[in-house]
């Protein structure tokens, strides 16, 4: 049985193509940037079976063309990763492709077998050092780097994401960090620089959560525009 | 038969008989490739379009009513040729003498063509009434022959919008015909028709159709003389791309001053013309630039096509629409398929003149149509919100590969069929009849079998079924009745002279009955089923009110136990339907599409069990009901989907707004992912749906500052329309409808 938070039926912003998204409940970290905090607590949520899931996806099956597929977010996925590895084994079964969304902040058995199971997954890298990962994270760089490397040695093609928070990593010394990092591993297909955004604010007032980054701006488009074109130099 | 202006087409069975199909299939060339051969706008155009756009600034400022002819009758010879700008249009032909000034046509109803003038402050000449006082109108016809059941089924909005008062339309000329042919052809054939009638037995239906063959061919020889007037002779063939254009357009045009129809449909044009287009380029005599020029002068023409209206009639068909609805694409038998470069170049009026509403463009879609034209289609969605699309794929095995769609999602074959137009009934307030046992709380009238109200404090789901039943049973047989006076009326006081003379004399029709408020009914049931429903009586014991305890499945998120039911309560109304004969042994049929009646239809109906409230608008044609899909668009595109072609063979309406961000992260991902979507709703066998791709906020914004926003297009139910031509209700319901947007 897996918990699950909540299912959007079109997701086209979490994987390729058209996507069955499947947010997981329950999360280890917690990113002061974090848009669901919903998915945060360990242990709730809805169940279902692996065999749900999957039956559930197939229904959505000829709008995922030759791309698209499920996608299975959270929350951590990482946490529920035997769960995760029987979803995408049974959607496998059905000819549909897998998509892994994650922090990569859990490296064991579990998680390599799954990722045997995982077509593309989306690797959230929140920093690029040590410290701001600890701060804001709530876990050390290392193991998301660890996850990476191990993502490049079976050559899982992977999505680099980063939401971009001004006056935390909205600056060249990251971007240039992480280019290096993406130079560093062939596996690494596209990146995708994410606007950091508050409209989740009204969730965590709901939830009497204090949502950390309520005071730092939006960035605007043109900051994120100036920051993929650093990133391509 | 050979003429010297078929000099290059491949020969066939349309040289011998009248048969645009088989010269299109002879003769087009597919095309497979991308858009990137199109042209832009040339100068003149531009110039052209930027005179329309005075006009239609001032139309708006003026009420949306620029000018009215109110001294003249609207026929085909009763206005001098009226022109943009004479010496620089290459399509010429105006319905009144000049650009948006509006006919009266009072052949529907007198009262109609009154009040419309008086609306918008004309009046209309008194000559005009006095001759239409010794004349029997459609309308007057109608009302003679309504039985009083009929009457209050009117009154109390169990069945409405009824084309008793105004014209049909829902009937699509095959203007082609005469481009290919030439009017004396056509004209011989229906003399030989007529010949071939003289040996049989003079019954109702003989003696009916001879007077209607000799009533066509009247109107064939005023098409002729009404383009001579314009200084072109039109007895022979189309002898080049701009003729055939020129030539169909006539057609069309003689149709809408003949017949103020609701939907005036122009067909499946744009491959025809494409074969001369292909001609003409072929012959050295025309570029892409000057192809793509007549497109849109021919275009331009159809934007500024009108008719006059009354205030009521804009409630049940908002923003002024002639729906003036243009297949595009599809597949052909033979599995070529039939999009051509003008396929593009039509949808690229959107470009090269700018978005608007009409024509109605109507891509048929089928998994098979060339990537290309698929992705360009996406693309013109996302950026205009001006087209609809259609599953080819279900309909070309009934209809063949040359049918069009008449107003919305109405399938018949060019020339072939046509459709005797029905509205809708309200089933919500159907479902609440029953209940009360033949009592409309929100009109105060019995109607139908008069039966206790249902008792208890719970509803019970089998006793409303059981009810239910009865009362479909009662509406469909009333339903056909009240649709057979009409249509006999109609054919008898307003026939379609020039339409019906391009069709085939002997037609296959269509009758076409239509439900709305479909997904209230099956969430209404559903209700009933999974929750508690508590009934709330007023003080003469009829129930006005619901008390509904508990969750229930909900129609748009893929869960069959609703679905289902949506699925069944259509399934019925048609077997009902069946069971009483037609007009003329028309094929019933059923349509899920209410175009913008479905606010008009929710005022008239009291609160249902589904938690909707009494005045509530009712969800558009087959649409969920607004914001109730919790599981996202695909699952709300899964549930009507179930709803089933073979039982609403006139269209299942689905109209679907996503923000772009919704859609994907930039403009290639959003066309890609778009095609992904149409291809897989159409591969669960969907009949058609409106795509918008824009931002719920741009709307509140049109709303608050409509001259801001001009020509915001938006597709409502089956058609397109500018945001500001429709009522603040109708604006206000559009608002609230779902956009499936980034959670």
């Amino acid at each position: 049985m897996g918990k699950v938070n909540s299912i959007q039926t079109l997701g086209a912003l979490d994987g390729p193509g058209v996507r069955f998204v499947v947010f997981l409940q329950g999360c280890n970290l917690r990113c002061g940037c974090c848009h669901n905090p919903d998915t945060w607590e360990i242990g709730v949520g809805t169940e279902y079976t692996a065999l749900e899931i999957a039956d559930k996806c197939e229904r959505f099956k000829e709008y995922f063309g030759d791309k698209g597929g499920i996608t299975i977010s959270g929350g951590e996925p990482l946490l529920q990763a035997e769960f995760c590895l029987e979803v995408f084994r049974e959607c496998h079964k059905k000819g549909i492709n897998t998509c892994l969304d994650t922090s990569g902040s859990i490296l064991n058995d579990s998680v390599k077998a799954l990722l045997e199971e995982t077509d593309t997954v989306l690797l959230d890298i929140k920093y690029t050092n040590d410290d701001d990962y600890k701060k804001y994270v709530g876990c050390g760089i290392k193991t998301p780097l660890e996850f990476l490397d191990y993502l490049s040695q079976k050559n899982i093609p992977t999505v680099l994401r980063q939401v971009i928070i001004p006056t935390l990593n909205d600056n060249e010394e990251n971007i240039l960090r992480l280019k290096e990092i993406r130079d560093n591993h062939k596996n690494i297909v596209k990146t995708e620089f994410l606007p950091f955004k508050k409209l989740c604010s009204v969730k965590y007032e709901k939830l009497g959560i204090d949502f950390k980054f309520k005071c730092i701006p939006e960035p605007t488009k043109k900051q994120i525009e100036y920051l993929e074109q650093k990133y391509k130099e | 038969m050979e003429h010297k202006n078929w000099n290059g087409f491949k020969s066939g069975k349309w040289q011998e008989e009248i048969n645009v199909r088989d010269f299109i299939q002879n003769n087009y060339s597919e095309y497979k490739g991308d858009s990137a051969f199109l042209a832009g706008a040339t100068k003149r155009t531009d110039e052209l379009m930027k005179k329309l756009n005075a006009l239609f600034a001032l139309e708006r400022h003026l009420g949306g009513v620029l000018d009215i002819d109110t001294e003249t009758v609207s026929s085909l010879m009763s206005y001098a040729p009226g022109y943009i700008d004479k010496e620089n249009e290459i399509i010429v032909g105006m319905q009144t003498n000049r650009p948006l000034k509006r006919g009266v046509n009072p052949f529907g109803g007198m009262r109609m063509a009154r009040q419309a003038c008086e609306a918008y402050g004309y009046k209309l000449n008194e000559k005009i009434e006095t001759q239409f006082k010794f004349r029997t109108t459609h309308n007057d016809g109608v009302f003679r022959a309504y039985t009083d059941e009929m009457r209050l089924a009117r009154k109390s909005h169990v069945i409405t919008g009824l084309p008793d008062a105004y014209g049909r339309g829902r009937i699509i000329g095959d203007y082609r015909r005469v481009a290919l042919y030439g009017v004396d052809r056509l004209l011989a054939d229906k003399e030989k028709d007529k010949k071939a009638l003289e040996n049989s037995l003079f019954d109702n239906d003989n003696i009916r159709l001879t007077e209607e063959i000799y009533k066509q061919m009247e109107f064939l020889g005023l098409l002729k003389k009404m383009a001579e007037m314009y200084g072109f002779d039109i007895s022979g063939p189309a002898a080049n791309a701009k003729e055939a254009i020129q030539w169909t357009y006539f057609a069309y045009l003689a149709a809408i001053k003949e017949q103020n129809g609701a939907a005036m449909s122009l067909g499946r044009v744009s491959t025809f013309f494409d074969i001369y287009i292909e001609r003409d380029i072929k012959a050295g005599i025309l570029d892409e630039t000057a192809a793509q020029e007549l497109i849109d002068d021919f275009v331009m023409k159809l934007r500024i096509a009108r008719h006059l209206r009354t205030p009521e009639y804009n409630e049940l068909f908002g923003g002024d629409p002639m729906w003036i609805t243009e297949a595009v694409g599809g597949m052909g038998e033979d599995g070529r398929t039939l999009v051509t470069k003008s396929s593009f170049r039509i949808l690229n009026t959107l470009y090269t003149l700018g978005s608007s509403p009409e024509p109605n463009l109507t891509v048929l879609w089928s998994n098979s149509l060339p990537e290309g034209f698929k992705k360009f289609c996406a693309k013109v969605s996302c950026d205009t919100d001006s087209i609809q699309y259609e599953n080819d794929d279900i309909m070309r095995p009934i209809y063949g590969d040359d049918y069009a769609i008449a107003c919305c999602v109405s399938a018949m074959k060019v020339g072939k069929q046509m459709q005797f137009f029905g509205a809708r009934c309200n089933l919500a307030k159907l479902l609440l009849i029953a209940i009360n046992g033949g009592y409309d709380t929100s009109s105060d009238i019995h109607i139908g079998p008069q039966m206790p109200v249902l008792e208890g404090d719970k509803l019970d789901y089998q006793e409303v079924m059981k009810r239910m039943d009865i009362y479909m049973e009662w509406l469909a047989n009333l339903y056909v009745n009240t649709m057979n006076i009409i249509h006999f009326m109609h054919d008898k006081y307003a026939y379609e002279r020039t339409q019906m003379a391009l069709h085939d004399t002997n037609v296959e029709r269509l009758m076409a009955f239509g439900i709305a408020g479909l997904s209230v009914v099956a969430d209404s049931l559903s209700a009933i089923k999974y929750a508690d429903v508590k009934p709330i009586r007023n003080e003469n014991g009829f129930i006005t009110e619901f008390n509904t305890v508990g969750d229930f499945p909900k129609f748009g998120n893929d869960d069959d136990r609703v679905d289902l039911i949506a699925k069944e309560m259509s399934h019925k109304m048609i077997t009902e339907l069946r069971k009483t004969p037609t007009y003329r042994n028309a094929i019933h049929t059923l349509s899920l599409l209410t175009i913008t009646s479905n606010v008009m239809y929710g005022k008239n109906t009291a609160a249902t069990p589904d938690g909707r409230k009494a005045g509530d608008a009712f969800a558009p044609g087959a649409n969920p009901m607004h914001n109730r899909e919790e599981n996202g668009a695909l699952a709300s595109l899964n549930s009507v989907a179930k709803l089933s072609y073979d039982d609403c063979r006139d269209g299942i309406s689905n109209t679907f707004s996503i923000t772009p961000d919704a859609l994907g992260r930039d403009a290639d991902e959003r066309e890609n992912n778009l095609v992904s979507i149409l291809d897989g709703y159409f591969a669960k066998k969907a009949h058609h749906i409106n795509i918008n791709v824009l931002n719920r906020e741009t709307l509140v914004a049109a709303y608050n500052d409509p001259e801001a926003y001009p020509n915001l297009t938006i597709r409502v139910s089956g058609y397109a329309v500018n945001f500001h031509k429709l009522s603040r209700e109708q604006q206000k319901e559009v608002i609230s409808r779902t956009f499936h947007e980034v959670i």
